[in-house]
């Protein structure tokens, strides 16, 4: 049969094709690095691939430091005009902290981008000011009543902005992709593949609810037998959703807080989960007591579709590592962005 | 001897065409042209048709397009009738049920589950239609309904899933949608909601069939083809008239683990493996939310999850120490 030669030889071809192409491009490629964290038998282990993460690490290198000078003895509010939340640093420092943010924040755009050109430098002009000097109390929030989550390595403008004026990894109220008018094709806020749900069919706006709202995470019965746990499975994709974005913005599997035999047990769990836990809801600190409260100052197109400011998540600071920078501290050179432990100047009253 | 080494039926019979015995109740026929396929013929007989539809079939057919039209407008609507979006996203669509909020609702608002009850009507009509097939037509041949009640175990997991533990739940909210990706997350989900299913004894015994289904399958189509070049193809002349195939057949099992099935009894293991997968799948969902509502709990009380050395320091909820607050 000359079909069944010809023919077969030509279907073997194309699928061996297609079979490579998928291949190809949906897998990374061997080797992957296993790395054990937990007793033997019980999976815990995270997973790198070795050319991934030396692209991270090189992605996650500290800027240049401005080296240090000599204190003039006169603080920033002595000297500058309209300081309001750095005015006890002094000038010298100030003034280094100054060229370092632009560095770090808008380093094309220069000082211009907060200071409106031909005006004072006391002018609050431009939104930029306005929303950098929240940003700086936001900083100093974090980095003195955030400790159980951000511990003495601490924050500053660069563990967001890496160079540019926006972070990459902002979040906004997603309605969904527009459905058809009419009594059908309800996506009930599911089953779109996006960054946010990890390309999966869970919810696609896992944040509203659990990183500006504070529903309940936990959806696991505490009980062996029913004893009046309501929790749906559908509360429980919301929460799936949640911990699959915090999975890609760390970089890590499910296993680098929990054990799998029982996510919710915390005996089984790791350290690491109890700072995941306070960083959720520093992350909802954040986003209800400094960047909702600015979303006035933005410009339209600064906003999102449905009209909300930006927000921060997980990746916000993470980029993809376990710790921001890799757990290296730039605090340390700019002890003034500690904060004191005491609420900021500004913060809304909780 | 090179055929019989090969995976692929080697050898093609093809006979006058055959339209089977004449059926004998009823108004319906056997429908279609018969005509031969070489491809079909590699994986089996060459012989394509006819088919026997019947009410049962017409009906279950019916009742099968208008669920899967149900379930892929919705698919559709979803993304705003674009086709190229439809495609993409197709894996990731569905038609998910009531939410949890509205209960048992018997007519749920078209967009809030009611297409999902229609679609679950009609598509538990088609495949209760189509058992009915299967039982009626084994019937009409004079054989076991062996295929009708294996069929039935599927369906049995099926309206558990779907319908019997939504019922019990309260909450058609607890059904599975009716998509790809997004019944598989569900699963996912399930599993997480109640505490890890592997610590559900039925799921273990679920998993066990259908493992040892895949086994039982391997070991017997191998026995099976190896004794092929001795007529052990003929299986069921070897059941009541051994000849060197399954004599064969036999003392390999018995030289390599001791004990051996028969050429009858391999097919009762087989049988009631694959049925016993589905059948306890079944129970295992009923069980659950129902009767335990957290299996790794439940593991643990009555000592089948065991604990393992600490390796981490320990740690404690931090909502029992600062409820959250810095």
């Amino acid at each position: 049969m000359s079909f069944g030669t010809f023919g077969s030889r030509m279907v073997v071809a194309i699928l061996t094709v297609i079979a490579v192409v998928i291949i190809v491009g949906t897998f990374q490629h061997p080797p992957v690095d296993v790395l054990q964290r937990g007793y033997r038998g019980t999976g815990m282990a995270e997973v790198y691939n070795p050319a991934s993460l030396a692209a991270l690490q090189t992605a996650n290198q500290l800027p240049e430091e401005t080296p240090k000078a000599d204190a003039s003895g006169q603080t920033a509010g002595q000297s500058f005009q309209n300081v309001q939340v750095l005015k006890d640093v002094d000038s010298t420092e100030f003034v280094r902290l100054m060229t370092d943010i632009t560095a770090w924040v808008a380093p094309d755009q220069g000082c211009a981008y907060c200071h409106a050109d031909g005006e004072a430098l006391s002018s609050d002009k431009l939104y930029t000011k306005v929303v950098a000097r929240r940003m700086l109390q936001m900083t100093m929030h974090i980095n003195g009543d955030w400790k159980n989550h951000v511990a003495d390595t601490g924050v500053t403008c660069y563990t967001c902005h890496r160079g540019q004026p926006v972070p990459a990894n902002i979040w906004f109220k997603n309605g969904g992709p527009p459905t058809a008018a009419g009594s059908g094709g309800d996506r009930t806020d599911q089953n779109w593949p996006i960054a946010e749900n990890g390309r999966t069919s869970l919810p696609f706006d896992p944040l509203t609810p659990f990183l500006e709202q504070s529903n309940d995470v936990r959806v696991v019965s505490t009980t062996a037998l029913p004893e009046g746990d309501r929790h749906s499975i559908k509360q429980t994709e919301w929460t799936y959703s949640l911990m699959i974005n915090m999975s890609e913005a760390l970089g890590v599997n499910c296993t680098f807080c929990h054990s799998s035999r029982s996510f919710t047990d915390w005996e089984q769990s790791t350290p690491e989960r109890a700072i995941a836990y306070y960083g959720i809801r520093m992350v909802r600190d954040v986003n209800n007591n400094f960047l909702d409260g600015l979303a006035s100052q933005f410009p339209h197109d600064r906003l999102g579709p449905l009209g909300d400011g930006p927000k921060v998540d997980c990746a916000t600071c993470h980029q993809g590592a376990y710790k921001p920078l890799f757990g290296a501290s730039m605090l340390k050179d700019y002890p003034e962005l500690a904060g004191n432990g005491a609420a900021a100047p500004g913060t809304p009253a909780k | 001897m090179a055929e019989y080494q090969n995976i692929f039926t080697q050898v093609q019979v093809r006979g006058p065409i055959y339209a089977g015995i004449p059926v004998q109740t009823g108004s319906w026929n056997r429908l279609g042209t018969v005509s031969f396929s070489y491809w079909l013929g590699k994986i089996g007989d060459a012989q394509l048709g006819p088919i026997y539809l019947g009410f049962t079939g017409v009906a279950s057919l019916i009742f099968g397009f208008a669920a899967f039209e149900i379930i892929g407008l919705n698919m559709w609507a979803s993304v705003n009738w674009d086709p190229v979006q439809f495609i993409r996203q197709l894996p990731w669509l569905a038609l998910e049920p009531p939410p949890p909020s509205a209960g048992l609702c018997m007519i749920c608002p078209l967009n809030e589950g009611g297409w999902w009850q229609i679609a679950g009507f009609f598509l538990t009509t088609s495949i209760l239609l189509w058992w009915v097939r299967t039982y009626r037509r084994a019937r009409a041949l004079g054989m076991g309904t062996h295929v009708a009640w294996a069929f039935a175990a599927a369906i049995w997991l099926y309206l558990v899933l779907g319908f019997i533990r939504p019922l019990l739940m309260g909450s058609f909210g607890e059904a599975v949608p009716f998509g790809i990706f997004p019944h598989l997350d569900w699963t996912a989900a399930f599993s997480i909601r109640y505490g890890n299913l592997f610590y559900n004894p039925f799921h273990m015994l679920s998993i066990a069939f259908l493992y040892g289904s895949t086994l039982l399958f391997a070991m017997h189509g191998a026995t099976i083809l190896a004794v092929s070049r001795l007529g052990g193809d003929r299986e069921i002349e070897q059941i009541v008239d051994r000849g060197t195939a399954a004599e064969r057949a036999a003392l390999f099992w018995r030289w390599t683990m001791g004990f051996n099935a028969t050429v009858e009894s391999i097919h009762r293991w087989a049988w009631w493996f694959a049925v016993l997968c589905p059948l306890c799948g079944g129970i295992g969902i009923l069980l659950t939310g129902t009767v335990v509502d957290n299996w790794f709990l439940w593991g643990v009380k009555h000592g089948i999850a065991p604990s393992y050395p600490a390796v981490f320091p320990a740690v404690t909820d931090p909502s029992l120490l600062t409820g959250g607050h810095p």
